[in-house]
């Protein structure tokens, strides 16, 4: 075992003098570790704990909060399949079952010789192309029955991934419409330079009129929240790009990182040029490790062009640079003060709101968290001036809004609309027909039925960080807000009680209709738990957790109905089946020895 | 929710409990001579009555862990209006629920024929009398098995959160416990 020990200790001490030995890098220091390793052994944990000079409990609950890194051997391949909605349209359940049949491998566990495991992950933003599935952290899209078949022979040969066909790692960008945003060609540079034409005050003063909202979901108007980080005390002031697009059926963000990369620096060296901050992050999320090569070349591009660092564009005194973090597999840290945390390495638990981060953000330094299409949109206004930006749109939401769009069409991808589009005319250039209901918004947003479909997207209709989930009249809308419900559970944070309890119970009411044991009773005791969930959490996943169950049951309660029996209760298991053990020990078979599921009417 | 005429008629039991929740209840002491102004018992261990009649508050102790307990807990909930989870049992499952990490045929095995110092029946038989009410494989808090309309906790919740939660009841306030008498040890 000692050849192996040392080389523990080298990886170490490469990753821990890499990362300074700074403890705000712990979860990079955890990823790239598990990258070399496979896995988190715990004398490596000792081991960062000592030289982060931290305790070694915060080091192992970190370690332990995020869902992509492992403490005990996960095999040599770990392959993971996205299970969004879209994807289980689109029959991922199925290929998982072919996977675990062809290499002998329960999901969720590893195989006997440490080969290989297979389980589900949350959406992995691969909806346009899927099924998909990651595998070492790389996204396989476009998965069929064949291409399980030969991953699954590439996994028992044993091939290292670099020699697996390339096409398998091909992630298409579908951009289907294009708007504004798309059609601009970015000379690196160019908006940086209109910019700093104004000056730092016009400049924000422009964002301002512009009316630019967040991109994000929750439409908070960027000039604002650009001068009130600009007049926060503080000498230190960050910019952090939230690119942890994890909310299911949201995708817009990997194209324009993918294809569109220097409007999004380009937006935050014009964040930190307004705010006067020096240091940028990208939360990147891990889904989308394979996007971390092409990034950094990106930032070292314009590094070398003068557009980051110190003295931008030759203009003394305007020092910024962005590093780039990746996350691991944590929907909770798309909350702006949980990825805050998350960036400081620590566990992704929201913080308390006052203060807000733009007063105390990273380090307690005013933080202007922005979402990526928010900050690609500035260019956009630097460019060509907020009042030919706000031109586009609706009163209340100027500009464009690119939608993912997934599902039920012929043509699945990135839309580009002015706000204000209806949902009926995206349906008509999706290629969308028979159509029974949309999910906007993704998991926590909205579902919309059929009488709807006149409305519009925008902040003041329907707002949307925009996902947008399309489902025909052949789809079961129970099964989809099961499928939500599930995720909300697995993507608690556990930090409050009402959250992670009651996004249990609501996974345990859903899979009890599921299983046919459902009872009228069991739809009040939903709106109950869906009304602590409002009133208790501490963040809002907790407080969308029982969104889709609440709209589904308001527009869809056949579908809930034809599950129950007509009963006012009914329990969860099977009495009956619950007596079969003492049956057996005793070896009674009389008529107290048995019990109906259901009160006898005598 | 006094009823005009009459006392309402409250039946107790303890199913999969130890009847700590029943001593509690003893213990609101003088408030029993109140009590009994208000109410009159129906099937309880103070009355010994061995099946429940129509009732307009039922409180259960004890969570459910074999097959008459599933039936007393049916008749309770077909006879009362209102019925109340008494205790951490009742409520959780508690203690007894403890053995749900285990199966409960290797329970019976270790019980009835491995452990130390126990005498097999003759031919290993585990006792199988009809009269002896079958195990379940898993003890299950009330709720599981019946709908109940109210949740007191506490191992055992005191004597004096019981008598706010009745009085509460019988004089027609929805029942609220607040600290420091709501407590869950």
């Amino acid at each position: 075992m000692e050849p192996i020990a040392n080389s523990l200790d080298a990886v170490l001490e490469a990753v821990l003098s890499k990362r300074r030995r700074d403890p705000t890098q712990l979860l990079q220091i955890l990823r790239e570790v598990q990258e070399q390793v496979g896995y988190i052994p715990p004398p490596a944990l000792t081991a960062i704990a000592a030289a982060l000079k931290l305790p070694r409990a915060r080091v192992e609950g970190v370690a332990g909060f995020y869902s992509f890194l492992h403490l005990q051997p996960v095999g040599k391949y770990r392959v993971l399949f996205s299970d969004n909605a879209t994807d289980r349209l689109l029959g991922n359940l199925d290929l998982l079952g072919t996977m675990c049949q062809k290499l002998w491998v329960e999901q969720g566990k590893v195989s006997e010789d440490g080969l290989v495991s297979v389980d589900v992950t949350s959406c992995t933003g691969m909806c346009d192309q899927g099924p998909a599935l990651l595998v070492n952290g790389r996204p396989i899209t476009r998965l069929t029955h064949q291409r399980v078949n030969e991953i699954c022979e590439l996994i028992r040969s044993r091939r290292p991934l670099s020699l697996w066909p390339q096409e398998y790692f091909r992630v298409e960008d579908n951009i289907r419409r294009k708007d504004d945003l798309l059609n601009t060609v970015l000379e690196p540079g160019a908006a940086l330079a209109a910019a700093m034409a104004l000056g730092p005050e016009a400049w924000l003063g422009e964002v301002q009129k512009s009316s630019l909202r967040g991109r994000g979901g929750a439409g908070f108007t960027t000039g604002v929240k650009w001068e009130a980080c600009r007049n926060a005390p503080g000498e230190e002031r960050v910019i952090v790009c939230n690119a942890d697009e994890g909310e299911p059926g949201t995708f817009k963000d990997r194209v324009l990182l993918t294809s569109y990369p220097d409007h999004v620096f380009e937006g935050m060296t014009l964040a930190a040029y307004a705010t006067g901050a020096r240091q940028g992050f990208l939360y990147l999320r891990g889904e989308y490790r394979y996007l971390l090569e092409p990034l950094e070349a990106a930032l070292q591009r314009r590094r070398e062009a003068g557009l980051l660092g110190q003295g931008i564009r030759g203009q003394a005194g305007f020092d910024f640079d962005i590093e780039i973090h990746l996350g691991a597999g944590a929907y909770v840290c798309g909350e702006e003060t949980a990825l805050i945390e998350s960036l400081e390495g620590k566990r992704g638990t929201p913080r308390i709101r006052p203060p807000f981060p733009v007063i105390k953000g990273y380090l307690g330094r005013p933080t202007v968290v922005n979402n990526v299409e928010t900050l690609a949109k500035t260019v956009l206004i630097a460019l060509e001036g907020a009042e030919r930006f706000a031109a586009v749109g609706t009163a209340q939401s100027t500009g464009t809004k690119l939608l993912s769009i997934s599902g039920d069409c012929a043509f699945p991808g990135i839309y580009e609309y002015p706000f204000g589009v209806s949902i009926e005319q995206i349906l008509e250039d999706c290629g969308a027909t028979d159509v029974q209901a949309v999910q906007v918004g993704g998991a926590s947003g909205t579902c919309l039925a059929s009488y709807e479909f006149h409305r519009g997207i925008a902040y003041e209709d329907v707002p949307t960080a925009g996902s947008f989930m399309i489902f025909d009249t052949s789809r079961d809308l129970f099964e989809v807000a099961r499928n939500f419900v599930h995720f909300f559970a697995h993507e608690s944070c556990g930090f409050c009680t009402p959250c992670r309890v009651g996004t249990s119970l609501l996974q345990n009411f859903m899979d009890k209709l599921a299983t046919g044991h459902g009872a009228k009773y069991d739809l009040a005791d939903i709106e109950w738990i869906n009304r602590l969930l409002k009133a208790a959490s501490h963040c809002g996943l907790g407080l969308a957790a029982a969104n889709p169950v609440v709209e589904t049951l308001i527009k869809f309660r056949p579908a809930y109905e034809r599950r129950l029996q007509s009963l006012d209760f009914a329990p969860a298991f099977d009495l009956d089946q619950s007596l079969a053990e003492a049956r057996r020990m005793t070896g009674r078979d009389d008529a107290d020895a048995h019990l109906s599921s259901v009160e006898a009417h005598r | 929710m006094i009823v005009s005429g009459r006392k309402l008629r409250v039946a107790t039991t303890s199913l999969a409990g130890c009847f700590g929740c029943h001593m509690s209840f003893l213990d609101i002491d003088e408030h029993l001579l109140e009590l009994v102004e208000l109410v009159e018992f129906d099937r309880s261990p103070l009355t010994d009555i061995k099946h429940c009649g129509p009732c307009d508050i039922g409180i259960i102790e004890g969570g459910v862990c074999n097959a008459e307990n599933v039936h007393v807990l049916r008749e309770f909930r077909k006879h009362c209006k209102i019925l109340i989870a008494l205790g951490a049992c009742a409520v959780t499952g508690g203690l007894p629920a403890q053995r749900n990490h285990l199966d409960v045929g290797q329970c019976l095995q270790e019980v009835y024929h491995t452990c130390i110092g126990v005498e097999s029946l003759p031919g290993g038989q585990v006792p199988n009398d009809p009269e002896l009410p079958l195990l379940l494989d898993k003890v299950h808090p009330i709720h599981e098995v019946v709908r109940v309309d109210y949740f007191i906790p506490g191992c055992p919740p005191s004597g004096e959160a019981i008598w706010k939660f009745l009085t509460d009841l019988i004089a027609g306030h929805t029942p609220r416990l607040s600290h420091p008498i709501l407590r869950f040890d």
